[in-house]
C-alpha cells in the first residue's frame, strides 16, 4: 500500500520537464524590436537582412538577434533608443515596399526557441495597445445592392427592348417595375428571372397598370453583406500594414462586427482615423455643354448634377463615373516643385489606364474633375436641430456621403497609366489620402462601437500588479498551509506551485491570451487549488481519528475525496466554460486561466501530492502522520 | 494545527430557521434597493467614455475641470487616480460624445492650456510627444488609457451578462440533477440566486461600481459557492448510504459538520488570494476581488445555512439517492459491509 509504481514517476517527470522548458521563456522578458514584412509583392530575402543588419551596423549599432522567416526579418535591440534610431534608418533606406514596424520580441535564447517555446501572449492591458470593436455598416451594402439591381434592370429591358412605366426602388426594399400591359409585364418578367435567378416576382393586375414586384433573395442579401464584411477585413489589413504595427489582430466578430487589435499603438488618435474613413476618389467629366448658373436656379440637365469644390463654389459634372479608387493600384504623394502644392501621383490598373487614354484623348480641352468621396455616420436631427431616438431611446444615425471636388484641371493632353493630382490642402491630407488610395476602400463604413487602449506603461504597471497579487497570493496560502498541515502542507504546497507553473506553460504553449483578468483567474486558481488537498488530507484526519493506521488513512482519504473532488471541479468548471462563452476581450482571459487552472490543479492536487506522499510515508512503518 | 481537532456536534438543522431569516431579511433589502437605487452601472454598461491621463507634474483638478467645461464638456466626472498627477475623466454619452474619436478630441482639448498639440506616431515604447511652440517635447499630457463603449454595444454586454448568468445557473440545474437528484438541484440553484442577490444588493446598497469585472466575479462566485455546497452534498449522500440507522435530520446535520474543516479552510485560502488581488490588483482588479470576497463569505454561509437546510425541506430520503433498481429493502440491507 502507498508505494509509487514506477510509471508514475515516468508520467510526473513526462508533467513536469516539458511545463518548466514551456514555462521558462516567460522568465526572460522582451527586447525591443523591428520587424520588416514585404508588402504588395516586395519579398524580404537574406539579401534584405544583410542590407539591413549592415545598415545599423554602419550607424554603429549591433543587433542583440536577427531572424528571417516567411512571416520577415527580425532585428532585436537592447534599448528602446536603439530601436528607434534602427528604425527611421530602415525605413529612410528600404523605401517603399516594406513595412518597418516596431515591437517587442521575446528575449530567450536560441536553444528554447528551438524548441518551439515561446512566453505567454500577452492581452493589450498588459502589453499595451488599441482594442477596437468595430460595427460593419452591413444594411447600406445591402441597400446598395439593390439599387443596382434597378440600373441593372433598366438596362435589361432596354436592351431587349421591352418597354416600362419605371422601374423603382421602394422604401421596403422591393422593386417595383410598371407595365403597359400584361403582355409586356410577362415578357419582361421572363427575361428577368432568367437573369437574375437570385430575384423573385409577385406580379399585380389589380393596379392601374400591370405591375412586377421585385424582392432580392434572404441568400444573397446575406452574400452581399459577407462579401462586404470580407472586402473591409481585406481593407482593414492593409491599411494597418501601411500603419506598420507588428503582429496586429483582425479578425470578423459575428456577422457584422470586427476585431481590430493593434499591439503597441500609442497613437489612437491616426490609427482610429485611418482604420475608419472610407475616401476614395471618383473622376468624371465637367459637363461643358451646359450653363451651371442656370442649374443652380432652375435643375440640372438630365445626366448631370452640381457638385462643389472645397471653397463651395458650384460645378457641373457628368453624372456618368469614369472610373473609381477601385482601379488606382498605387498612390504616391508629393510635391509639386512649379506650384509648391502638394500633390498624389496616382498609377492605374490596364482597366482604368484603358479608359483613362480612351477619354482623355476625346476630350482633349475639356475639364475632367476629380471627387473626393468618403461616407459617414452623424447622428439625425429633427427640425429643432435635436437628435432623434429610437424606441431604445438610442440616437438613429445615419450615413452621410461627402462629395467634394477637389480639383478640376483642363485635359491638356492624353492621359494613361500614371498622372497626378494637385489641389490638396496640406501634405498631410497628400500622405493620408495616398495611403488609403493604396490600401483600398471599404465597400462599407465601419464605426468603432467599442474601444479600450492602453498605454504602454500602464501595461507594464499591470503586468507589476498582476505579479505581485500571484506572488503575495501564493505566498500567504503556502504559508497558512505549511502551518495547517505541516510536512502535508508541504506537500501540498509543492503541487500548488507546480500547478502555477504548469499553466503558464500552457498559457504558453496554446499562446492563450493572458490578460489582467486572467491574471486574476491565476490568483483565484491558488485559492481554490488547494481545496481538493484540504478535501483530502480532512478525510485523512478523519480516518485517523477513526483510528485507522497511518497507511490505511492516507489510502482511504485519498480514495474516499476523489468522488467528491470531480464534483465539485466540474461544476466550477462548467461556470468558468459559460463565462469562457459570453465573455469578450479581457473576460475571457479570466474564463481561460480559470478553467486550465481547475484541469491542472486536478492532476497536482491528486496526482503528484500522492506520489511525495508516498514517497515520505510508504515503504515503512509509521506512527504518526505529520498533518 | 487544527481549528476543529474533533468533530463537531453544531445543530444546523434545528438552527435553520435562524438562517432562513436572516437570509430573507438579506434578501428582502437587497431586492428593495436593487428596485429603489438599482445598481450604479459601469461604463461597461452604460457606454460612455473614460480616458486616464497621467501628467508630467501634479496638477489642480479644478483646472481640468475648467478647460473641459470652456470646451463644453462640464458633464465630465473628473477625478484623481492615485497621484496628484494621474486624472480620469468619465464622460456619458450625449449627442457629439457617441463616436469613439471623441476621446482624441477631448485629449486635444486638455492639452491646449500646455500650448502642445500631440504628434502622430506608432511607436511602441516612450512617451508622447507633442509639438510645444515649433518644438517637439516630451507632452505635458499622457493618455494611458482610453475606454469608449458605443451606445447600443452597452446594452448588449448587459443583456449577455446577464443570459450568461441564466445559463450557469441552468447547466448547474441539469448538472447536479444528474449527478444527485432534483432535490439537491433545486437546493444548489435556491442558494445561488441566493448568493448572487446578496453580492448583487451589496453592490447596489454601497453604490460600488457595477463593471464587466464584477459580472465576471458573480459567475465565479456561482462556481466558488456550489463548489462548497457539492462538497456537502457528496457527504450528505454517502452518509445515507454508510449510516443505516441514522434519520435523515442526522445524516444531513452530520455531513454539515463533517466537512465544517475543509468549508472554513478552503474559504480561509481563497480569502487570503482574493485579499492579496484587492490590495495589489489596482483599480481594475479591485471591484472584481471586492464582489468576490463578498461572494464567498455569502456561498460558504448558504451552503451550510441555506443550501443543506433546503434539501432537508424538500423531503429527501435515503431511497432518493440509492441506486434505483436497487427498491428492495431487504436486498439493499446486504449490500452493506
Amino acid at each position: 500500500m502507498n508505494q509509487n509504481p514506477i510509471w508514475k514517476y515516468l508520467v510526473l517527470v513526462l508533467i513536469v520537464v516539458p511545463a518548466f522548458l514551456y514555462a521558462l521563456p516567460n522568465v526572460y522578458g522582451e527586447d525591443p524590436g523591428i520587424q520588416i514584412a514585404g508588402v504588395r509583392g516586395a519579398e524580404v530575402t537574406q539579401s534584405t537582412l544583410s542590407l539591413v543588419t549592415n545598415l545599423v551596423r554602419d550607424a554603429g549599432m549591433e543587433p542583440v538577434a536577427t531572424s528571417l522567416d516567411n512571416t520577415g526579418i527580425r532585428l532585436r535591440f537592447a534599448d528602446t533608443s536603439e530601436q528607434l534610431k534602427a528604425r527611421e534608418l530602415i525605413t529612410s533606406n528600404l523605401g517603399a515596399g516594406y513595412t518597418v514596424a516596431l515591437g517587442l520580441m521575446p528575449a530567450m535564447p536560441d536553444w528554447l526557441a528551438n524548441l518551439g517555446a515561446v512566453p505567454m501572449y500577452l492581452g493589450l492591458d498588459l502589453r499595451g495597445g488599441v482594442h477596437f470593436l468595430m460595427q460593419v455598416d452591413i444594411p447600406s451594402a445591402q441597400e446598395r445592392a439593390k439599387a443596382s439591381y434597378v440600373d441593372d434592370i433598366r438596362t435589361l429591358l432596354r436592351e431587349e427592348n421591352i418597354r416600362h412605366r419605371g422601374v423603382r426602388l421602394q422604401a421596403d426594399g422591393s422593386i417595383l417595375i410598371k407595365f403597359r400591359d400584361i403582355g409586356t409585364r410577362d415578357l419582361g418578367y421572363d427575361q428577368i428571372v432568367r437573369n437574375y435567378i437570385e430575384l423573385s416576382g409577385v406580379p399585380n393586375d389589380e393596379a392601374e397598370f400591370p405591375e412586377l414586384l421585385l424582392t432580392v433573395s434572404e441568400a444573397r442579401l446575406k452574400e452581399v453583406g459577407d462579401f462586404a464584411l470580407q472586402q473591409n477585413i481585406t481593407a482593414l489589413r492593409s491599411r494597418i500594414d501601411e500603419l506598420g504595427v507588428s503582429e496586429p489582430v483582425i479578425q470578423r466578430q459575428g456577422a457584422d462586427r470586427i476585431v481590430v487589435q493593434l499591439p503597441g499603438v500609442q497613437d489612437t488618435a491616426r490609427a482610429k482615423d485611418i482604420l475608419g474613413r472610407t475616401a476614395t476618389l471618383e473622376v468624371m467629366l465637367v459637363d461643358e455643354d451646359n450653363d451651371i448658373s442656370s442649374s443652380i436656379r432652375s435643375v440640372a440637365p438630365a445626366g448631370s448634377k452640381i457638385y462643389r469644390f472645397r471653397d463651395g463654389q458650384p460645378i457641373l459634372l457628368k453624372k456618368q463615373m469614369i472610373y473609381s479608387g477601385e482601379n488606382i493600384i498605387d498612390a504616391g504623394s508629393g510635391f509639386n516643385n512649379l506650384t509648391g502644392g502638394a500633390i498624389v501621383n496616382l498609377t492605374l490598373d490596364s482597366k482604368g489606364s484603358a479608359i483613362n487614354r480612351r477619354i482623355t484623348g476625346e476630350n482633349i480641352g475639356n475639364r475632367m474633375a476629380i471627387l473626393y468621396v468618403e461616407n459617414q455616420r452623424e447622428a439625425k436631427l429633427d427640425a429643432a436641430g435635436n437628435s432623434v431616438l429610437d424606441e431604445q431611446g438610442n440616437e438613429i444615425f445615419i450615413a452621410k456621403r461627402i462629395e467634394e471636388v477637389i480639383t478640376a484641371p483642363v485635359i491638356r493632353d492624353q492621359l494613361g497609366k500614371r498622372f497626378q493630382i494637385s489641389g490638396l490642402e496640406s501634405n498631410a491630407e497628400a500622405q493620408d489620402l495616398a495611403l488609403l488610395l493604396r490600401a483600398g476602400s471599404l465597400a462599407t463604413p465601419v464605426f468603432i462601437i467599442e474601444e479600450r487602449t492602453v498605454g504602454p506603461s500602464l501595461g507594464k504597471e499591470n503586468i507589476e500588479k498582476g505579479f505581485k497579487s500571484v506572488v503575495g497570493g501564493l505566498i500567504a496560502v503556502l504559508i497558512f498551509m505549511t502551518l495547517y498541515y505541516r510536512v502535508f502542507g508541504l506537500v501540498a504546497c509543492t503541487a500548488l506551485t507546480l500547478n502555477l507553473v504548469i499553466i503558464v506553460a500552457v498559457l504558453s504553449l496554446f499562446q492563450a491570451t493572458l490578460t489582467l483578468p486572467g491574471v486574476a483567474g491565476m490568483v483565484l486558481t491558488v485559492g481554490m487549488a488547494v481545496d481538493a488537498n484540504v478535501l483530502i488530507f480532512e478525510r485523512i484526519r478523519e480516518e485517523l481519528r477513526a483510528i485507522s493506521g497511518p497507511q490505511v488513512s492516507i489510502h482511504r482519504g485519498y480514495e474516499q475525496a476523489f468522488s467528491t473532488i470531480i464534483d465539485a471541479n466540474v461544476t466550477t468548471l462548467i461556470a468558468a466554460l459559460v463565462l469562457f462563452n459570453f465573455g469578450t476581450g479581457p473576460i475571457k482571459g479570466f474564463a481561460i486561466t480559470l478553467s486550465i487552472g481547475i484541469l491542472t490543479s486536478m492532476v497536482t492536487a491528486i496526482f503528484v501530492t500522492r506520489i511525495l506522499v508516498n514517497l515520505i510515508y510508504g515503504k515503512r512503518r509509521v506512527e504518526n502522520l505529520a498533518i | 494545527m487544527q481549528i476543529l481537532n474533533k468533530e463537531t456536534q453544531i445543530p444546523f438543522l434545528s438552527w435553520r430557521l435562524i438562517g432562513a431569516i436572516l437570509s430573507v431579511v438579506l434578501i428582502a433589502s437587497s431586492i428593495s434597493s436593487l428596485m429603489a437605487r438599482g445598481l450604479l452601472l459601469g461604463l461597461d454598461f452604460t457606454g460612455g467614455t473614460l480616458v486616464e491621463l497621467q501628467y508630467q507634474s501634479s496638477v489642480d483638478i479644478s483646472d481640468v475641470r475648467q478647460t473641459l467645461a470652456e470646451v463644453g464638456y462640464g458633464d465630465s466626472v473628473v477625478q484623481y487616480f492615485g497621484t496628484a498627477r494621474d486624472v480620469m475623466v468619465r464622460v456619458p454619452l450625449s449627442g457629439e460624445t457617441q463616436d469613439a474619436e471623441f476621446s482624441t478630441r477631448l485629449v486635444e482639448a486638455l492639452r491646449v492650456p500646455f500650448s502642445e498639440v500631440g504628434l502622430s506616431s506608432t511607436g511602441v515604447t516612450g512617451k508622447q510627444q507633442c509639438s510645444v511652440e515649433g518644438s517637439i517635447a516630451i507632452c505635458e499630457v499622457q493618455l494611458q488609457r482610453v475606454e469608449f463603449v458605443g451606445p447600443q454595444f452597452g446594452a448588449e454586454l448587459l443583456d449577455k451578462g446577464l443570459s450568461a448568468l441564466m445559463w450557469a445557473l441552468g447547466g448547474i440545474l441539469i448538472y447536479v440533477m444528474f449527478r444527485f437528484e432534483w432535490r439537491f438541484a433545486l437546493a444548489s440553484v435556491i442558494a445561488l440566486i441566493h448568493d448572487v442577490l446578496i453580492t448583487l444588493g451589496f453592490f447596489s446598497i454601497f453604490g460600488v461600481e457595477f463593471s464587466l469585472p464584477v459580472l465576471a466575479a458573480l459567475l465565479a462566485v456561482i462556481g466558488y459557492s456550489l463548489n462548497d455546497t457539492i462538497v456537502v452534498f457528496d457527504r450528505i449522500r454517502e452518509n445515507f448510504r454508510t449510516l443505516m440507522e441514522a434519520s435523515t435530520e442526522q445524516v444531513i446535520e452530520r455531513a454539515i459538520n463533517q466537512t465544517l474543516p475543509r468549508t472554513i479552510l478552503t474559504s480561509v485560502t481563497t480569502m487570503l488570494v482574493l485579499l492579496s488581488l484587492y490590495f495589489y490588483g489596482g483599480e481594475v482588479l479591485a471591484g472584481f476581488s471586492l464582489a468576490m470576497i463578498i461572494g464567498v463569505i455569502i456561498g460558504t454561509y448558504s451552503s451550510v445555512f441555506i443550501a443543506s437546510p433546503a434539501v432537508y425541506s424538500l423531503g429527501v430520503s435515503r431511497e432518493d439517492l440509492l441506486p434505483p433498481d436497487k427498491d428492495d429493502k431487504t436486498v439493499e440491507g446486504e449490500l452493506l459491509p
